[in-house]
């Protein structure tokens, strides 16, 4: 099935667009409900939003991949982004990526088999003042410990 | 003390309009509109306020370059984009006191002829990026923005535009090709942005930090700001204190505040081994301190600069004496290499470069032709690229080799 945006999407869409001068300005933001809605940015998301946008189909892609934001590939139903960068590895990031790799069998750039978690290993968060920092999805996780993290993991599994 | 960017920063409910306004919110607009545009640019000019997201150049200057009377329309960027390593101040600011940013923008907006500001945020974040919309949409709601300006004749309109990970979108054309719909290359310069900026159009770009000192001035004005600071430096600066100390966390100090107060008097000392060792004071792009040179050093342009370092953006990372350089160096080159944009040979090649010889020096060993190799491609990556990523790992490479060599030695 091919993507297209839903009734609601649509409508955001056209409020966006009046935010710019021109519809490529609105690439970003409209990539980023198309990401919403679909999970991640199949190659049919990128054509429908070349598209709408009158954008060559290679314009948009080269703007997917540009942005380590936007993922062309499904990431797990949790996504988790350890700050990996000086500050959080001053302050014990190492050990936490060793534990995600060894308990739980993440690592950078990797799905679980069920599909229900992901990891990458992402720079600086801006909470180098309260690393090791992580975020799983769009909430940020700070002053992260292994102990914490065990708990978060055993509460997301069953969710 | 009375300060100009963190007064709020306790009061529950500070980032919402109505707390704002009971605390002193959007009381500059009669005085702005009262004043002639020329005069706003003079007086932010005599406050001495410089650039926070940085650069330090000065932000009243920076406004004069915008042409008068063009028939193109003038745009102004806000950087919220924050991605220096060990910086985290600008998402403070987002977070606690939004509507101040937003005053911030009027003033500047104002002074420049600017009718529609964009702020761009970084991707990442979650909370800055919901406050920071709100207060824009509660904004709009109540009149502060929009067909006028509190019921000042000036139409007024910000669009908060999201980014979608990627640190070089923080140097400023970067921004510039991103809110366009394109990928974050840096342009070449000049034209510079005041001339041909933001659709072809004169733009003003500047930091979340610069902008929101800007309502402190307005309403108190440039000598009240030049209390704080020294001369050249004038005015109160945040810095973000990460790594080993006791008490991370953002601080609002005057300019020319002792480092060693920082680390020990605000931040409660050095934590971890409780012995410092290295110092990096303005995000992780700047030379790095020993710690004699740190113990020694006042927080301002100059004095850092006569320190052979910079202010930078007042990210200030602590590091104890059991941190080895030659894996935190190793650290910064992987940023670095993951972040160049690839435009440029020195940077995408050298960065790429240093990381892998790193990385093999720190895994395997390697001979002291190595280290010298590594000075060597710092040296051709400096002043040879479009923007100054580059260079951004050129200074840590030289620093850190030459300050802590025996920790490069070590391991060979
Ligand atoms: C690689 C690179 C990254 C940068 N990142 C940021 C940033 O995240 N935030 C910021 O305000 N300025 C950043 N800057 C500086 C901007 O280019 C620009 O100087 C600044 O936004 C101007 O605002 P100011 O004069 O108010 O400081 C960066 C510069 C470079 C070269
Ligand atoms: S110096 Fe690096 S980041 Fe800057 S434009 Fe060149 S390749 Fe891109
Ligand atoms: S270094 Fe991890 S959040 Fe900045």
């Amino acid at each position: 099935m091919s993507f297209t945006f839903n009734e609601k999407n649509l409508k955001k869409c056209d409020a966006i667009l009046k935010c710019y001068p021109n519809k490529q300005a609105a690439l970003l933001p409209v990539l980023w409900l198309a990401q919403k809605q679909q999970g991640y940015l199949p190659l049919d998301a990128q054509e429908y939003v070349a598209q709408l946008l009158d954008l060559s189909p290679v314009h948009v892609y080269g703007v997917t991949t540009f942005y380590t934001m936007f993922k062309t590939k499904p990431v797990g139903k949790y996504h988790l982004q350890l700050c990996r960068t000086l500050s959080c590895a001053l302050v014990g990031m190492e050990n936490i990526g060793h534990h995600l790799k060894e308990k739980y069998q993440l690592e950078h750039d990797s799905v679980s088999k069920d599909g229900r978690f992901s990891l990458e290993l992402v720079e600086c968060l801006g909470s180098c003042g309260s690393g090791p920092a992580l975020m799983v999805n769009d909430s940020l996780v700070e002053h992260l410990t292994i102990e914490k993290l065990d708990k978060l993991m055993e509460k997301l599994k069953k969710d | 003390m009375k300060k100009v960017l963190t007064n709020r920063f306790l009061i529950e409910n500070s980032h919402t309009l109505k707390v704002y306004r009971e605390h002193g919110g959007y009381q500059s607009i009669d005085k702005l509109f009262a004043t002639k545009p020329a005069d706003i640019i003079e007086e932010v000019k005599r406050s001495g306020l410089r650039g926070r997201g940085g650069a330090g150049f000065p932000a009243g200057m920076k406004w004069s370059f915008i042409p008068k009377g063009g028939d193109k329309p003038v745009y102004l960027c806000v950087n919220a984009d924050e991605s220096e390593p060990g910086t985290f101040k600008d998402r403070y600011l987002l977070e606690k006191d939004p509507h101040q940013l937003i005053e911030g923008i009027i003033i500047c907006a104002y002074g420049v002829g600017c009718h529609h500001a964009y702020i761009y945020i970084r991707g990442e974040f979650d909370l800055a990026y919901r406050r920071i919309q709100e207060a824009v949409d509660e904004a709009y709601a109540q009149g502060v923005i929009g067909e006028t300006v509190l019921g000042k004749e000036y139409k007024l309109d910000i669009t908060v535009h999201r980014g979608a990970g990627a640190y070089i979108c923080g140097e400023e054309t970067a921004l510039l090709e991103s809110l366009e719909g394109k990928r974050g290359n840096p342009r070449i310069k000049p034209p510079f942005p005041a001339i041909v900026g933001l659709f072809n159009s004169p733009t003003v770009i500047n930091n979340v930090e610069t902008l929101s000192a800007l309502p402190f001035i307005m309403n108190k004005g440039a000598e009240a700001y030049r209390q704080w600071g020294t001369d050249k430096s004038p005015g109160t600066k945040l810095f973000c204190v990460s790594g080993h100390v006791n008490k991370p966390g953002v601080y609002e100090l005057p300019l020319g505040y002792p480092l060693k107060d920082l680390i020990e008097k605000e931040c409660g000392g050095v934590a971890g081994t409780g012995r410092l060792k290295a110092v990096v004071t303005g995000g992780s792009s700047v030379p790095v301190l020993t710690a004699e040179e740190a113990y020694s050093a006042r927080l301002d342009y100059e004095a850092l600069m006569e320190k052979g370092t910079m202010l930078g953006s007042g990210g200030v990372i602590v590091m104890d004496d059991s941190v080895d350089m030659l894996w935190a160096l190793r650290n910064l080159a992987y940023f670095y290499a993951h972040e160049s944009c690839g435009q440029c040979t020195p940077c995408r090649e050298g960065s790429g470069w240093t990381y892998k010889i790193l990385d093999r020096i720190y895994r395997e060993g390697g001979s002291e032709k190595d280290l010298d190799l590594l000075l060597e491609i710092a040296d051709n990556m400096v002043g040879r690229t479009i923007c100054v990523l580059a260079d951004a790992l050129a200074m840590p490479v030289k620093s850190y080799i030459t300050k802590f060599r025996e920790d490069f030695v070590k391991n060979l």
